[in-house]
């Protein structure tokens, strides 16, 4: 069988160890995600969904447990190697604020790349145009982010995540704030890379609609992993 | 991407400026007003500082080889016998032992540029009826004229200097009636005695020294004042003039001449010099550092404010190393940008006052020292600077917590 693309084992997180407002946000999750799998994360608001999304995305640590992406065990890599992991195998769209306000569409982007890379080159620039021809942005390539509406900024948001072609997406509630129609846009491109490319996404919504779409839905409830 | 040559640090670090506009004008233009008076008053200082070092050493050698003054010695010291009373020696007019060896000694020196012997003593000159005690200064005009520019103060005649000429200053010409071609008897005390024509007049800036001051070939001064074949000193010019000191004494070492450099000869007036440059190094020490604190505290401001973005540049794989080169590089580039035009401001400055502050004559008041490497060193060090002070935010920026900051 495939190497799955993350796996959690016992994933523990505390937040403030050892003082007297000591919190324990997720309790011992499991969870592995095989490539090409859409799996949707529901629950309450504070359940752990955004904490258990930043430690998979590699930008927290769990306080204990194992956590191997694409077969690599985490625990005992440094910064600098976590910072490289990140940039290669996982891709993010979040609620708000996605986008880097004084870049254009196209930039934003190339700049995972560019900051892989160190340098700009021109097949940066092409396959971020071509990205952004498929959420349907090939118009607005050159504007400013900020010119463009909720919508077509999380559409760019897709298009930046997919450029470094990473085999994971971690969406934190991505249509959170768009309205119905928008909100199945950017839904339906997640969908579309994961057919195509066969990534793995993990998507955080409140929207039974678009849960019910996913191949699986986990349920995240007090810091654990129910159903 | 037009840039695309840059590396991504350069890319997003100009963005970055360029989006927080106000913020970046206002920090250059504050750069650019401190970089501004230090080049200004660099400038202004150095050029009234070389301005009255030139006009005190225009008149006098950097260093001066002397003959040894006499010492009275006791009679009899240590013995029983010891005389109570020790007399002041006369100090007679004598020359240097083995001068000649002595300025090739010096000559061969690396500092040194020039080494001039001169024969000096007092003689009066004497025109009819009338006559005035002046100094007279034996030189070799092609030696001498290296270290005193006198060419350059001489208002009518010539600089010639044959063994019957002499050159004098404007107010003794006046005093006894003299002009270029006259004859004049000099005559000094040790019995020489010899009529010159006076070549040319000179004008020294100052009435006693018109008065008192001739010049005459060296030749001319031994026999005059009876040091035939000898010189009363050697004047010498360095490379250096801060370092004449120095010069000095290893001169004085090497040789065993009695070496006075114009720093001890004038010690007060270099006093003021150095206490003039001491304030100058303060003044642009200060506000280099206030400079700094600025770009610090706009730096600071723009971390907080683009904490979200940094936070983004984190998820998408920009490592920490990245971000701190992203905000140390806008520090640097907000130093080079307001020294820029601040070196703009200052040159225009500068070009202004040498317009405007003339002499009554509309000569201007004294030469400025407009050289490019002020503008240089400025250049170099409000970008060191900027980078400096760039540092504490940079690295805060590099250690944001990507999830706090995404957060906000």
């Amino acid at each position: 069988m495939a190497e799955p693309v993350v796996s959690l084992r016992d994933v523990r997180k505390a937040f403030n160890l050892g003082l007297p407002n000591e919190t324990q946000v997720l309790h011992g999750i499991d969870l592995t995600l095989a490539r090409g799998e859409f799996c949707a994360v529901m629950g309450p608001s504070g359940s752990g969904k955004s904490t258990l999304l930043n430690i998979v995305g590699l930008l927290d640590r769990p306080t204990s447990g194992s956590l191997c992406i694409g077969g690599r065990e985490t625990r005992l890599l440094d910064e600098r190697a976590l910072t490289r992991l990140r940039g290669h195998s996982i891709g993010f769209i979040f609620q708000y604020h996605n986008l880097l306000a004084g870049f254009t569409a196209l930039e934003n982007v190339a700049i995972p790349m560019l900051g892989d890379a160190g340098f700009f080159r021109d097949d940066m620039a092409q396959r971020a145009s071509a990205l952004l021809e498929s959420v349907g942005l090939a118009k607005w390539r050159d504007s400013m982010v900020t010119q463009l509406s909720g919508g077509q900024q999380q559409r760019v948001a897709v298009a930046r995540s997919l450029a470094m072609d990473p085999p994971l997406l971690l969406a934190d509630e991505p249509t959170g704030n768009l309205d119905t129609k928008s909100a199945d846009a950017v839904f339906e491109l997640l969908r579309k890379a994961n057919r195509e490319r066969g990534m793995a996404v993990l998507f955080v919504t409140h929207n039974p609609e678009l849960a019910g779409r996913c191949d699986r839905i986990i349920q995240v409830v007090d810091g654990k992993i129910r159903g | 991407m037009k840039s695309r040559w840059l590396p991504f640090e350069w890319i997003v670090a100009l963005r970055f400026l360029r989006e927080g506009r106000m913020q970046t004008l206002f920090i250059v233009a504050g750069i650019a007003i401190g970089v501004a008076v230090i080049v200004f008053m660099s400038a202004l200082l150095n050029g009234l500082q070389s301005n009255f070092v030139r006009r005190v050493l225009t008149a006098q050698s950097q260093i001066q080889l002397l003959p040894p003054k006499e010492v009275a010695r006791r009679l009899g010291a240590g013995s029983a016998l010891e005389d109570a009373v020790v007399q002041a020696p006369l100090q007679r007019l004598k020359s240097i032992d083995q001068w000649q060896s002595v300025a090739a000694q010096v000559r061969a020196m690396p500092d040194v540029e020039v080494v001039a012997p001169t024969a000096s003593g007092s003689a009066l000159a004497i025109r009819g009826e009338a006559s005035r005690a002046v100094s007279v200064n034996g030189i070799d005009p092609a030696l001498y004229f290296l270290i005193v520019a006198l060419p350059e103060k001489i208002v009518r005649g010539s600089t010639r200097l044959t063994p019957g000429d002499i050159l004098i200053g404007t107010d003794l010409a006046s005093d006894l009636g003299v002009g270029v071609g006259d004859k004049l008897r000099v005559s000094s005390a040790s019995g020489g005695d010899q009529t010159l024509m006076v070549t040319g007049l000179f004008d020294l800036g100052s009435k006693p020294a018109n008065q008192r001051t001739t010049f005459v070939a060296l030749r001319t001064a031994q026999s005059l004042l009876g040091l035939v074949g000898g010189v009363s000193s050697l004047e010498v010019k360095v490379k250096d003039i801060y370092a004449a000191d120095v010069i000095a004494q290893r001169i004085t070492a090497a040789t065993g001449v009695e070496a006075d450099s114009w720093i001890a000869t004038n010690a007060q007036f270099f006093t003021a010099v150095q206490a003039q440059k001491t304030s100058n190094t303060t003044i642009r020490f200060f506000v280099g550092l206030s400079v700094a604190f600025g770009i610090a505290s706009v730096l600071v401001v723009s971390v907080v404010q683009k904490s979200r973005e940094i936070g983004i540049l984190r998820a998408m794989g920009i490592s920490r190393g990245q971000v701190l080169r992203v905000f140390l590089l806008q520090g640097g580039l907000l130093g080079l940008l307001g020294s820029l035009g601040g070196a703009g401001m200052g040159l225009v400055a500068l070009l202004l006052w040498q317009r405007y502050a003339l002499n009554p004559d509309g000569t201007p008041l004294f030469p400025l020292a407009i050289e490019p490497g002020l503008f240089v060193a400025s250049l170099l060090l409000a970008t060191l600077t900027g980078l400096a002070a760039a540092f504490a935010p940079a690295l805060r920026a590099a250690r944001l917590d990507p999830v706090v900051a995404i957060r906000g």
